[in-house]
This record gives C-alpha cells, structure tokens and sequence, in this order.
C-alpha cells in the first residue's frame, strides 16, 4: 500500500483546545458544532426508534391490542415527524457536512462560524418545542398535517408541533446559506470547482434545496397554524379555501425534501467507493452534474403525491413524466460507482460495506418509486404498505446507511480514535438483513392492498407482519452496536494515524483530530480530486512543528 | 513552511477581519453572497403566499374587487412614495461610506431610518381602520370577529363594504387573510429592518465604517431594497388591480 504524508500530532487538537461545558455551548468551531449536532440528532434519533417498535410492535397481531387507532395515529406521527424533521434532514449535512466542508476545501471554518452555532440553537428550541407538543398530547395527523384534517377536526397539538417544525426549518436555511457561502468563496487557493470532492458537490445540491424549499414549508404550516388558531378559512373548503393547495405548498418542500436526505448520502457513498476502490471515480463530471440535476428535477415532481388528490389528469401526466425524468441522475450515480469498482482493488471495511449496501437499497427504492410515478399503478398502490417500504428503502436504506458509513469513515478524524473494526463489520451486516427482513415484506403486503396507517389488518397479512416486526428487531440490535462501540471508542479505541486510509483528500492530510483552524498554514492544492499518486508525488501541506 | 502554503499575516490586516478570512476582500464577498442567499430564500417565503393571493384572486375576482376598493388608496400611495424615497437614502449612505463622506453617510442613515419608521406609523393607522370596520378575519382578536357591515344599494358610507355581484362576505375575508398576512410580514421585516438600521447608525456614529469596512452597510442596503421590493409588488396586487371596474 503506497505511503501517504502522515503529519505527526503536534498541535492541540479541537477536542482538547478548550475544556468546560461553556467552550462548547459558545464554540464557533465547525468540528465542535458538529459534534452538538451529532449527540442531538442521535437522542431524537432514538425517540424517533422507540415510536418505530412501538408501531411494530402493534402490528404483530391483526387485533388493535396494544393501543387504541388515536394513540397509534399519534404514534406514526410522531415516529414521522421526528425522524423526517429532527434526524434524517439535518443528519449528513448538519454533521459530517458541518466537520467536513470547510475541511475538504482547505479553509479554516464555515463563512460564518456564528451563524453555525445559531442553526444549531434554532434546532435545539424547534426540537424542544415539539417534544413539549409529544409529552402535552401529541398530534395524530401524520407527518403531512393534510387540511382540513389538521385545521379542523384534530384534537391534538397540532400548532405546538407545527411551530416546532417551523423553527427548526430556520436551521436548515442557516446551515444551506453557511454552505453555499463557504463553497462559493473560501476554497483554498488551487482548489477549483473541478477538484472539489464529490462530497461537497452534493452538499452544494443539497443546500440548494434547503434555501430554496425550507421557507416554503415554513409559510404554509405558519399559515396552517393561523388557520388552526384564528379560524381563518385559509385552506378551508366550508369557507372557501382550498385544501388541494395545502398540498400542493406542503409538497413542493417535502418531496425536495427527500433529496435533502438522500443527495448528501449519495456525496458520502462517492467518497466511500473512490475511496476504498483506491480509484478515480468513474465520470467525475457527470456524478457532479448528476447531484445539481437532482436538485433541479426534484422541484418538479412534488404533483406525483396528488395523483389521487383530485390533481387535473394533464398535471398528472406532467408531473409522471418528470418523476420518470428524475431517476436519469440517480441512475447515472449508481452506473458511475458500479463502473468505479471495476477491476478496482476493493478493500471491505465497514465503510465500504454500508457503500455496497447503499447501492443495492438505493437502487430497490429508486426502481420501486417508478412504480409510484407511473399514474396507472399509482392508483392500486397509493396509500398503501408499498409506499411505506419505497420510501423506508430510500430514507432507511439510503440515507441511514450512508451516514453510518460516512461515520464510520471519518470516525478517526474527528475522534482520533478507530472504531472496533470487527464489531463495524458484524453489525453492518445485521443492519442490512435486520432491514431487508423489515421492509421487503411490506412491498408485498401494500401490492396486495395492506393500507398504511391502520392499527387492525386482515388475518392474512399477519405472518409478512411478523416478519416485518421480526426484522425490525434485528435492524435495532444492528443500530445499538455502534452507538455503544462509538460511545466506547471516544475513549478506549486505537489511537488513529492522520491518514489511517492513506487517502490523498485534504481532510487527511492534516492530523486526527486536527487542530481548531484544521490546518497549520493555509493549502495550495495542485492535485485533482481522489488523485491516487505514488508518494513521491504526494505533496505535503503545511509543517508541524516538532 | 513550505513553498506550497500560503503566508497570511493578521497582525497587519484590518481589525474587523475575522480570523477564519484571509483577507478583507474574502470576508466582503463572503457577507454579500451570504445576504443574496437569504434574499432567495425571502422570495421563497413570500412566495407561498403570492400562490395563494394568485390563486384565490382566480377563484373569486369580484370579493376580491369589491375588498381591493375597500383599502385606502391614498395612504398606500403615500407610503410607496415614502418606501422609495428612503431606498434613495439608503443607497446614498452606501455610497457616503464607500467614499468617505461621513456626514453624508450618518444624515442618510437616520433619514432612512425616520422614512422606515413613518411607513410603519402610516401602516398602523390604516389597520385601524380595517378593525373599526371589523374586517380582521377569523377569531384573530377575541371578540372581535370578522363581520363588515355591508352596503345596501346607493349607500355611499366608505366605512360599509360595498359587495360585487357573485362576491360573499366570506369571499372577502379571503381577500383580507391575504392582505393581512402579506402586509404583516412585510411590517415584520421593515421592523427587522429598522432595528438592523438602528444598530448600524450607531456603529456609524461611533466611526466603525470607512472605505475599507464598508460591507455591513452595504448589505444592510441590500436587505433594505428588498424589503422595498415587496412592497412595490404588493401594493399594485393589494390596492389597485381590479380598482377601476366601477
């Protein structure tokens, strides 16, 4: 294995430059503000689990038995409204994003550090606010908040969570804004739009959604609230408003929403696949173009959620056709890694197992929301358990994926510690058959007509419900491992090299942790991006002192 | 250090450049993409409700009519005059302090400022006259629920809703909803605005600009044309269109 620059640790790192609760509450430091995001996402990640068993768990047998449908309908709701809210978008960007950007580009920080801090502030009060909304009552209107529903005939919190979520959407603006800004002007110098990593061209696309959707949800669940407060007839039909148009606003965010989720994974798997192929990714510039064409084409479908919505049927035909169109980019993506590792020399760490399980789910929830965009089979399939395994195979499969492979795969830099690689490897593969076992049944009890969001089935649905509930008892088990080998590794882990990959990326080429302004003097870069180069070659950046 | 690094020296560099910049010129267009950015996302965030305004004025054109012809015209003029005027200042205390001129930078701040505050006092007197006439919708005031006395024919009182035909009270309300909260965020960010603009008069009071620093009144320019822009838009959609069908 050729030998890449290892600086040697002679600088305070960000984790030991200040010590005391206060230096991380007022840091400025985008490592440091990661790492907040990374224990807070992680806490709402497991509320957000605890709702998913609770749901399992009632559907192991076709009676309600555990709940009655209202503490269900709460509880779906719920389950959706902290994981799509609370975990899965600020999940990439808000952590890795936030440790990596300013990283990868050769700058010091973010362009503005406490404007950083403040997104993670806004999350802190948005999540605050709606966990008050969950232990005062909770809300049952599931994570879409459809009018006149939410506006009318709900009894429950439903304006507390809708402000909770309306403050939080303020974080995601900020963290999109701080990235577009700090991508846009403060490369290191040498560092063109060509050599950036796959990684930010992604993050780039995904800030693009985030400024440009989030303030859209944001005025239609404050005008949701003002009409649930007021009783104003805003989306109201009895008075004239126009509950179609709810839909409409809500889903313009929310499905953008989805690649919010997805695009910063697909920037992880690029690194992961590069990476442990040790080889220039196949198609750099289409990979790259592929993530902005996402985002550009994810604004155009948001109409396939109202297929059965009373949505005129040349809007539908419209917005198929465009549905269709967007899976071109995210084939293009799956075509490139497949290509990238042919005749690669792979090597399987636990990163690149998540990587390789993300392209098999990715592609089973791409193909299957063709499916879903075809106005025909939409008809028989909407509502139903296949949708809920679609979008669990791009949400679960996808992105939860990359993010624990992206984790794992930067764990020495920002811990400087490795994880336990033979516990990564086993629980990477219990994620992957926990999940398959959980969802691949729910494909096809929604093709046989299995409703989402009901407590009490057919009989005949009963034993895919086991295997469902089954594999999503093993999928937990796989997802408690590395929160306590992590845990457990911050502190007793193998202390890690620089480059404990030898990668050739800038975020490698200073040490584990780096130092508060990551490098020593500002790099010059003059090589191309996953430029695999023999060492000779490898320029050094900056000088540590001895 | 190496020939392949880059020498920066804070220790000369200007005092308000921040330690993660390298130079001021980094630092000012970092700030100025920074506010476009949130400038897009404002658009973003009014645009929901110019949806919702095209859409329901589709719906029900004559109650809009009718509610349109309720607002007063005059005072709306005044005040896009006045949103005008103090673009004009703001963009001459740009200019005061790109250049120097100091005395003209502070005299056209505050006069930006005092314009800023005089659409808002205008704005607040003509929602008064909406909740003397009992046209803020829905339960918004307690006690207070929307309910226009309605004209009958040749009733020339301006305080009574003169309703189209095929146009309902109900209808209107749609109207006055949207104007509401169309004209409300835009007072909550002109309100935004004259803080952002207060504070920036103090800084410039106590000499933190010059040619060099300039960007924070820049951008504070920025947000302050936006804000004007709103306006510009929501006054012809507000108080004119549909006007002239007497």
């Amino acid at each position: 294995m050729e030998e890449f620059f290892i600086p040697k640790p002679t600088r305070v790192d960000y984790l030991k430059a200040e010590y005391g609760l206060k230096s991380w509450l007022l840091t400025r430091d985008h490592k440091r503000i990661a790492l907040l995001y990374l224990y807070s996402i992680t806490f709402f990640f497991l509320i957000g689990s605890v709702y998913a068993m609770l749901i399992r768990l009632e559907l192991l047998t076709p009676q309600g038995d555990l709940m009655q449908s209202t503490t269900y309908n709460k509880t779906f709701t719920q389950h959706g409204i902290i994981m799509v809210f609370f975990f899965l978008i600020p999940s990439i960007p808000a952590t890795l994003g936030n440790f990596l950007v300013p990283m990868m580009i050769g700058a010091k920080d973010l362009a503005f550090p406490r404007i950083n801090l403040l997104s993670w502030y806004i999350y802190l009060v948005g999540g605050l606010v709606t966990i008050y909304a969950l232990l005062a009552g909770g809300v049952d209107t599931g994570w879409t908040f459809y009018a006149p529903f939410s506006t009318t005939f709900s009894n429950s919190y439903v304006v507390a969570t809708g402000l909770g979520i309306f403050i939080n959407g303020f974080s995601s603006i900020l963290t999109g804004l701080n990235f577009i800004v700090t991508i846009h002007t403060m490369r290191a110098p040498g560092m063109t739009w060509f050599r950036l990593p796959l990684f930010i061209w992604a993050h780039y696309a995904t800030s693009l959604i985030m400024i440009l959707g989030t303030p859209v949800i944001a005025i239609t669940i404050l005008l949701l609230a003002f009409e649930r407060f007021a009783g104003i007839g805003i989306f109201d039909p009895a008075v004239g408003g126009d509950p179609v148009l709810f839909q409409h606003l809500f889903w313009f965010y929310s499905h953008p929403a989805v690649y919010i989720m997805v695009l910063p994974g697909m920037g992880v798997i690029s690194e992961l696949i590069a990476n442990f192929s040790r080889k220039n990714i196949f198609g750099y510039g289409f990979v790259a173009f592929s993530s902005l064409a996402i985002a550009v084409f994810g604004f155009l479908v948001w109409g396939h959620h109202l297929f059965v919505a009373g949505q005129s049927i040349y809007a539908g035909m419209i917005f198929s056709f465009l549905s269709f169109a967007v899976a071109i980019p995210s084939a293009i993506k799956v075509f490139n890694w497949t290509a990238t590792l042919y005749k690669a020399s792979i090597s399987y760490e636990t990163p690149m197992l998540y990587a390789l399980g993300f392209i098999g789910l990715f592609t089973i929830g791409g193909m299957t929301g063709l499916f879903l965009a075809a106005l025909a089979t939409d008809v028989h399939l909407s509502d139903t358990y296949f949708v809920v395994a679609h979008f669990h195979y791009i949400m679960v499969g996808g992105t939860l994926l990359a993010y624990l492979g992206g984790l794992h795969y930067w764990w020495p830099k920002i811990s400087g510690r490795m994880y336990p690689e033979g516990w990564g490897r086993f629980s990477a593969l219990v994620v992957f058959v926990g999940f398959n076992l959980t969802f691949l049944p729910q494909f096809v009890m929604g093709y046989m007509g299995m409703p989402r969001r009901y407590h009490m089935y057919p009989p005949e649905f009963q034993v895919l419900h086991v295997l469902s509930t089954a594999g999503a008892s093993i999928l937990g088990v796989g997802l408690l491992i590395p929160v306590i080998y992590l845990m457990w590794s911050m502190r007793y882990g193998r202390i890690a090299e620089a480059n404990p990959w030898h990668l050739p990326g800038l975020e490698w080429r200073t040490q584990s942790p780096p130092p508060t302004e990551n490098f020593d003097v500002t790099p010059v870069v003059t090589w191309e991006a996953y430029e695999f180069a023999p060492p000779e070659e490898t320029e050094v950046v900056g000088t540590f002192r001895e | 250090m190496t020939e392949s690094s880059v020498a920066i020296d804070h220790a000369t560099s200007h005092p308000a450049l921040q330690h993660h910049f390298e130079n001021m010129e980094q630092q000012r267009e970092a700030g100025t993409i920074g506010m476009w950015v949130f400038l897009v996302t404002e658009i973003m965030f009014f645009g929901g409700m110019f949806l919702a305004y095209t859409l329901y004025r589709s719906y029900y054109p004559a109650a809009f009519a009718a509610a349109s012809n309720h607002l007063d015209i005059t005072l709306g003029a005044i005040n896009t005059a006045v949103l005008i005027v103090s673009s004009f200042t703001m963009a001459l205390a740009v200019y005061g302090t790109q250049v120097g001129r100091t005395r003209m930078q502070n005299i056209c701040l505050f006069l930006t400022l005092v314009l800023g505050l005089t659409f808002l006092g205008i704005k607040a007197v003509e929602y008064r006259s909406k909740y003397e006439d009992r046209l803020i919708p829905g339960r918004l005031i307690p006690g207070r629920e929307f309910g226009p006395q309605v004209a009958e024919a040749n009733d020339t009182d301006p305080h009574k809703l003169h309703l189209r035909d095929g146009a309902s009270v109900r209808q209107v309300e749609m109207f006055y909803w949207i104007y509401f909260a169309m004209t409300g965020m835009h007072a909550l960010h002109m309100v935004i605005g004259a803080g952002l603009l207060t504070v920036i008069l103090i800084l410039s009071l106590r000499g933190r600009f010059s040619p060099e620093y300039h960007s924070p009144v820049e951008i504070s320019g920025l947000y302050w044309h936006f804000v004007d822009i709103v306006w510009i838009f929501l006054f012809p959609l507000l108080y004119l269109l549909g006007r002239h069908v007497h």
